[in-house]
């Protein structure tokens, strides 16, 4: 049954030094809120898990939580590079970024193997690219039944994901509903489940094309309104596409990143 | 064409000419940037039921203004149907159900082969770029590629620094021996003209030059002996009407921050 806490008190409680952490969404429902507590709260040597790291993981890596990505496309989305990502991989600042790389379909194969409770996923992918020669978990198997050669990745079963959706009941129930990227599977692949939300209701109103994720497979739920901005959650805040270009200069510049750190999110006070 | 008292840009005739190749009622797979300024141009324009596909799961999407990213809630919105990532990928894309794949690129070589990862060494690399993303995969499984890049001698390179997305791989029989179940580049388009595969080599060859470029400035703009085809054709220059529409459709994204990629 999930607990309804405080942001503070979920991520002292759910998130530890040296896990593997997913902070997902796609483009849609990323929990910047609870990625700038566990920045707060000083976490280090996390394994980062996300298809597509953006402003947020930037965020994190700039502030030294992180010493390996698992990732497919790390961008700022419509804008250009992640420059404090950059940084990690090409200088080793504030600290070096092991990485390890997929494409979105193997990515998303090895959320869903491990929603499965199954050792690896299987697709037909990264045939004639560079890619399995600088990435571990990429392999190849051989169908039982018909011989074709084809690729096999492992399952990812992250420590703790941490997540973002629209509503969750009094009883922890949550909904989430317009792009659902690979959220439910991400929930059901990790050991450990963090939502923030845009609202605690009375009673949840099922939406056409929403994903439930009922509360015994949640630990915590966390009321943030807006914290997914400056992404959006659908049917309650727009995206702030002025936010992602205008994070373009400050994490051009290492002073002013850490100015943006000091003045954003260290001196900040939350529940 | 800039500098040459043409009434457009020469990224303006890339875009047309890009839009132009999507055919009317086929699905195409669009990713972020000129492809999909181009998808929602000939959506706009000639193709009225184009499928537009983006890998945040949205199918049918007919935005009304341009999205920032693949994630955009105006694709959402006005979509057909909204799906996971994962069935995006293994119930549409691998199959083969979508007809056109439409990729940008870092760096291309004269087999179409696509980077997108680093510039330099992957371990030291001198760029770190965004990734993979959905390329991979799009290039092995939509029926045919379009890519659509602006031409430069650090862009076009005589091999490129990692395989994110394979075209043609070092040559012919190189997709049929890894099992790519679609085409292929059928069409690179640039600021310059349209490089398509020589269907016996798969190397790209010149078979369109844009209004106002030269053969030469091309062959310049490229980072191997680029071939030009002997019936080069001169490509039809944008209709008032293209321009009209695809200004329209620019003024609704705000402009890009900071250096792609």
């Amino acid at each position: 049954m999930a607990r309804v806490l405080g942001l503070a008190e979920a991520v002292a409680d759910l998130v530890h030094d040296g896990d593997t952490v997913a902070v997902e969404g796609f483009t849609h429902l990323i929990p910047v809120a609870a990625g700038h507590e566990v920045i707060r709260q000083g976490r280090r040597d996390l394994t980062l898990v996300r298809m597509t790291p953006d402003i947020v993981y930037d965020q994190m890596i700039g502030a030294g939580c992180a010493s390996r990505l698992v990732f497919s496309w790390g961008g700022n989305p419509g804008v250009g590079s992640l420059h404090r990502f950059r940084d990690a991989v090409q200088n080793g600042w504030p600290r070096p970024l092991e990485i390890e790389e997929h494409s979105h379909a193997g990515m998303a194969n090895r959320y869903v193997a491990g929603a499965s409770g199954l050792p690896f996923g299987v697709l037909r992918g990264y045939r004639g690219t560079d890619l399995p020669a600088h990435t571990a978990t990429i392999a190849t198997v051989t169908c039982p039944f018909t011989g074709e050669e084809l690729t096999a990745v492992p399952a990812l079963n992250p420590d703790v994901a941490v997540l973002h959706a629209q509503q969750a009941d009094r009883d922890g129930n949550v909904q989430l509903w317009g792009i659902t990227g690979v959220t439910k599977e991400v929930a059901l692949a990790s050991r450990r489940v963090l939502f923030t939300v845009e609202e605690v209701v009375d009673t949840l109103e099922p939406r056409p094309g929403g994903v439930v994720l009922p509360s015994w497979v949640v630990d915590a739920v966390v009321e943030v309104p807006g914290g997914s901005a400056p992404s959006y959650a659908h049917g309650y805040t727009e995206r702030d596409n002025d936010a992602y270009r205008a994070w373009d200069a400050v994490s051009r510049d290492r002073d002013a990143f850490e100015r943006w750190l000091h003045e954003t999110v260290l001196d900040e006070v939350t529940s | 064409m800039t500098g040459t008292g043409q009434p457009w840009s020469t990224r303006e005739m890339m875009t047309v000419a890009a839009a132009r190749a999507l055919r009317d009622g086929t699905t195409c797979f669009v990713g972020i940037g000129t492809p999909s300024t181009a998808a929602n141009l000939a959506r706009a324009t000639h193709a009225p039921d184009l499928v537009l596909v983006y890998e945040s799961g949205t199918i049918g999407a007919k935005p009304d203004r341009l999205p920032l990213s693949i994630g955009d809630g105006v694709l959402a919105e006005t979509a057909t149907t909204v799906v996971s990532v994962p069935e995006i990928f293994n119930y549409w894309l691998q199959p083969g159900r979508i007809g056109v794949g439409f990729l940008g690129a870092a760096q291309l070589d004269r087999y179409a082969n696509i980077n997108t990862t680093v510039i330099g060494s992957y371990d030291d690399p001198r760029v770190r770029l965004p990734g993979a993303g959905g390329a991979p995969e799009i290039a092995a499984s939509c029926g045919e590629v379009v890519v659509v890049v602006a031409q430069s001698r650090r862009t076009f390179v005589e091999r490129v620094d990692f395989v994110t997305s394979v075209g043609f791989g070092d040559g012919p029989g190189h997709r049929e021996r890894h099992g790519l179940r679609g085409r292929g580049p059928s069409q690179v388009i640039t600021d310059f003209g349209v490089l398509r595969p020589d269907p016996a080599s798969c190397e790209l060859v010149l078979t369109e030059l844009h209004p106002g470029a030269t053969p030469e400035q091309a062959r310049e703009a490229t980072g191997w002996d680029l071939r030009v085809a002997p019936d080069l054709r001169t490509t039809e220059p944008p209709s008032a009407r293209e321009l009209e529409v695809l200004r329209a459709i620019e003024a609704t994204a705000a402009p890009r921050a900071g250096a792609a990629p």
